[in-house]
């Protein structure tokens, strides 16, 4: 379908008032504020959807983490603010372990799945793809428009999930059966475990539709002269994010129908010589360790799918305030592909432990450290781009050195959790934890800050205030790294994850101190995280207001746009494209810069 | 009431931050916007040092704090093994970490931007590529060799001679059974285990299964220098056995046995002249999350000489002979008694 084609079929108004565009837009769309607002089908509203969403859920997160960093931090007193928000679950102030465990489970999927899926590639998918590549809307913007909404409908189960008598899933984000499948084996494995389950199927509908859209989107709807090669390095990100999230969650959704099963109808895929609640089950010959391979295989390339986003959005935002091209563009696109094909041939290494082959675990060991090749390149490619630079230290560039600060430092100890020898002693404890927070934790929602400051003129016509945007970042990059650094030690230690309690343990009681230390500096951070979200909203009304098209002066297609693009993106035609989309050099005018619709002067040779 | 005051203090704080940011747009406007953002920008320039600073004090100041508190070497031949190859990655990530952090901020400092040149255009270099995916690709290659060396070691099967001790998880705590006399240890099913009087579901028709010893809360009792293998298990949910000072776990998953043996190189008493620590303890942690008591599934481990061990093993009854005392005539029995002194109870 060709990219009028699109739009006209969806929306008939966006071309009529493409030419007078303040005026038409009022008179055309003032009845369909829910056509406009809410089932809208424009991508960039969608994905302030998406975005909003996604926000929604890191505070819920986030709060749940400061609620089990108290109990961490001190799990002698008691709390008020306990109380006050899971009532039974805190009685006098002092959290129960059913709900420490169910608060743990749901920080860890709403901040993998809702906030770092959904908030981040279904946001910057949605926004940057038709805006980036030249094309009106996505493929299909009604899939879109579902794509969202079942998300919507995942949400409100999984919130819902939090508010039933026998309380949310407490099994761990992974809810490895036969905990999970057994609700005599756990509070949360009753009807908080179904709803857990459905809401994670709703999850995946929609991430199939999003991630079909986009890729189909990017092969086709790119505008004239945008080659795959003169694509930002974002589209390449958001593409093979989109082939990750296509190829592996429909392996989600089987573990969790299989799964489902096992609970409802009787199956024993994963069960086996279960002897539960004083009796014996009779289901014998299935293998909980079948779920884990079916959860990893998407478990592991989440991560990516996590992962590559901001690392697309990070090289896009270190390019352009360093005012340099992002050095070996095409060494970026083969890593990102060589990340994304590596993706699929590493789950087993979350499960050295489980009394897997020797054999196997060898092979997984080779393949998991052979990730560790192109994201190397990845970041001596952005110490390059940098490099005799010309740094603006804008806000969102801020971030983007942040997020190849942290990338390095989570990365690189993967080194050690990808060595199966090393992982036998550092396989869940503290280490791991420290590990993944930083690496896709931290990092990930550093290249989603960079992106959010960085578009945001696109969104909302309106810049972030800048000071705050400051504050946010040197107290998020240094509480994070107090937060999690000392983490690494206790790991050391062999100090085991998922413990409500340390204080009984002769080698763990020693950290005490420590922790305490750790859940304070959780509860600044988060608070740091309340002023963005005031910064993001107060600045859609109150904001400076944007006056050059090209604020950043950047060359992407997406600053070639109005100010406040309508539906359909572009007023007039939609622009060729002549280059690449780093041409940060000489324009022959005193300029840095040459956007991609400029075509190439006589004699100048193309990248 | 106190918890609506902090609300509206922290917004309260909030608005005033924001009209104090305000102002400094307007501030902005009134010296220029570019002169202001060049300052601004000289400023940050100069933050990135700092940061640097501050990281690198951070690191030393936190290292210095946790070392004290870190548990004492590895006490197996496992373990050290692990400890060797610990400190050969941390090396080399360290290396690099310092390395790159270290280009990243003094490059953002030095590149900072004072003017309005036009920097040098430099897209690709492919002699630079070749080299920086070479030297990670032979990192890895060494690595890896080291850890699959490791690997195959520890994972390979369990010398002759070695002590067999099953250990099993349920909710929430471990169960051990020594093979007794016959050096066996006797079949077992799940379908034939109660609460009363067999707790492990051993089969009686199996006479390898009479002199099995069998302690309910797990302790685990190995000689020193002598090689351990543990067949392990469980009988609701999956569990992990965690030993954190011999470097050594293994999941305990229903319906599969899975094993892990080493040696350990130093009984309690040696470790606890090591650490100085009177309490010394080697614990057994549970590190699969198994439901609300996770936390609280803990076993003690005691190493200790073979003589010591003998005679222990001398005291202990079997756990057949403990539940059908009337096929014993001889003296009464006597529950196993156990030095285990301390078990977590839980808060709920």
């Amino acid at each position: 379908m060709s990219n009028e084609a699109t739009l006209h079929a969806h929306d008939e108004h966006a071309h009529d008032h493409g030419h007078d565009h303040g005026h038409h837009e009022h008179e055309h769309h003032e009845p369909h504020f829910f056509s406009k607002y809410i089932f809208s089908m424009d991508h960039k509203i969608i994905s302030r959807q998406f975005l909003i969403t996604g926000i929604f859920w890191a505070i819920v997160g986030g709060l749940m983490s400061v609620f089990f960093r108290l109990q961490l931090g001190f799990p002698e007193q008691t709390f008020k603010v306990l109380s006050a928000f899971l009532g039974d679950w805190a009685k006098n102030g002092k959290m129960d372990p059913e709900m420490y465990y169910g608060l743990t489970t749901i920080h860890g999927t709403v901040l993998v799945f809702f906030v770092l899926t959904g908030g981040l590639s279904g946001t910057f998918s949605n926004f940057l793809i038709p805006l980036q590549i030249g094309a009106r809307d996505m493929a299909s913007p009604f899939l879109n428009m579902l794509s969202f909404w079942f998300f919507a409908i995942a949400s409100v189960v999984m919130f819902g999930s939090l508010f039933i008598t026998t309380g949310p899933a407490s099994g761990g984000w992974t809810t490895y059966p036969p905990l999970s499948a057994l609700k005599e084996a756990s509070m949360g494995s009753g009807l908080g475990m179904d709803l857990w389950l459905s809401s994670m199927a709703l999850f995946v509908v929609s991430s199939l539709l999003g991630g079909i859209n986009y890729i189909v989107t990017i092969l086709n709807m790119r505008t004239k002269g945008m080659t795959m090669t003169r694509l930002p390095l974002t589209i390449w990100a958001f593409l093979f994010t989109a082939v990750l999230g296509v190829l592996s969650f429909p392996v989600l959704l089987s573990a969790a129908v299989l799964l489902l099963f096992d609970r409802h109808a009787g199956t024993s895929f994963y069960l086996s010589e279960i002897f539960v609640a004083g009796k014996a089950l009779p289901n014998v010959g299935g293998s909980p360790i079948l779920y884990q391979h079916l959860f990893w295989f998407l478990g592991h390339p989440e991560v990516y799918i996590i992962m590559l986003p901001a690392m697309g959005m990070a090289s896009e935002i270190l390019s352009t305030h360093s005012r340099k091209p992002i050095f070996g563009y095409l060494a970026m696109v083969l890593s990102i592909i060589g990340i994304t094909v590596l993706a699929f041939l590493v789950w087993a290494h979350h499960m050295f432990v489980t009394g897997m082959s020797p054999f196997l675990g060898g092979v997984f060991v080779l393949l998991t450290l052979l990730i560790a090749i192109p994201s190397a390149v990845k970041v001596f490619n952005w110490l390059t781009t940098i490099w005799k630079g010309n740094i603006r230290f804008t806000v969102p560039m801020m971030f983007a050195l942040g997020f190849v600060s942290l990338f390095i430092s989570g990365g690189l100890t993967g080194l050690f959790l990808g060595n199966s020898a090393l992982d036998i002693h550092l396989h869940d404890t503290y280490f791991v934890i420290a590990h993944f927070h930083i690496v896709m934790g931290i990092s990930a929602f550093f290249g989603m800050f960079a992106g959010i400051y960085h578009w945001y003129p696109k969104m909302y016509g309106r810049f972030m205030n800048n000071t705050l945007g400051y504050i946010h970042f040197f107290v998020t990059f240094i509480g994070s790294y107090v937060i999690f650094w000392p983490m690494h030690y206790e790991g050391v230690a062999g100090m085991p994850r998922r413990y409500y309690d340390f204080s009984a343990w002769e080698s763990f009681k020693q950290f005490g101190e420590l922790n305490q230390m750790i859940s304070v500096a959780a509860i600044i951070v988060f608070f740091a995280q309340l002023l963005f979200v005031f910064n993001y909203f107060v600045s859609i009304w109150k904001g400076k207001k944007v006056t050059d098209p090209n604020p950043w002066q950047a060359n992407s297609l997406e600053w070639t746009t109005p100010i406040k693009p309508g539906h359909g993106n572009w007023d007039g035609p939609i622009p060729e494209v002549h280059r690449w989309a780093y041409d940060y050099k000489d324009n022959g005018e005193g300029g840095d810069f040459i956007p991609q619709h400029i075509p190439l002067k006589e004699g100048e040779e193309s990248h | 009431m106190s918890g609506l005051l902090l609300v509206l203090l922290v917004v309260l704080i909030f608005v005033v931050l924001y009209q104090v940011s305000r102002s400094s747009e307007i501030v902005a406007q009134l010296q220029g916007e570019e002169a202001f953002d060049k300052k601004r920008n000289k400023i940050l320039g100069y933050s990135m040092l700092v940061l640097f600073a501050a990281f690198m004090i951070g690191i030393v100041w936190c290292h210095q704090y946790m070392m004290p508190l870190m548990g004492p070497e590895a006490a197996s031949d496992h373990g050290q093994q692990y400890d060797f190859m610990f400190e050969v990655t941390l090396w080399v990530t360290g290396t690099v970490f310092l390395l790159t952090q270290f280009l990243l901020f003094w490059f953002s400092f030095k590149y900072r931007r004072v003017g309005n040149k036009i920097p040098h255009f430099f897209a690709h270099s492919t002699k630079l590529e070749l080299i920086w995916t070479s030297i990670p690709a032979i990192a890895m290659a060494v690595l890896v060799a080291i850890g699959l060396k490791a690997w195959f070691t520890m994972t390979d099967k369990a010398p002759k001679g070695a002590m067999q001790i099953e250990i099993i998880g349920k909710q929430f705590n471990w169960i051990s059974r020594y093979p007794g006399a016959d050096m066996e240890l006797g079949k077992k099913y799940y379908t034939n285990i109660n609460e009363k009087d067999n707790i492990l579901g051993l089969d009686w028709k199996d006479k390898a299964t009479k002199d099995d010893i069998i302690i309910p809360n797990g302790e685990l009792r190995l000689v020193k220098g002598k090689p351990v293998e543990l067949i392990i298990g469980s009988r609701d949910v999956i569990h992990d056995v965690g030993l954190s000072h011999f470097r050594m776990k293994m999941d305990a998953v229903p319906g599969i046995s899975s094993r892990l043996w080493f040696t350990p190189l130093f009984t309690t008493e040696e470790m606890k002249a090591k650490t100085g620590n009177p309490n010394f303890v080697y614990e057994l942690s549970c590190d699969q999350m198994c439901g609300k008591g996770h936390y609280s599934m803990r076993a003690v481990i005691i190493v200790e000489t073979q003589a010591e061990h003998d005679a222990w093993l001398a005291k202990q009854q079997s756990y057949y002979a403990q539940n059908h005392p009337e096929e014993f005539p001889a003296p009464a029995a006597e529950p196993a008694k156990t030095d285990s002194t301390k078990q977590i109870t839980m808060n709920n």
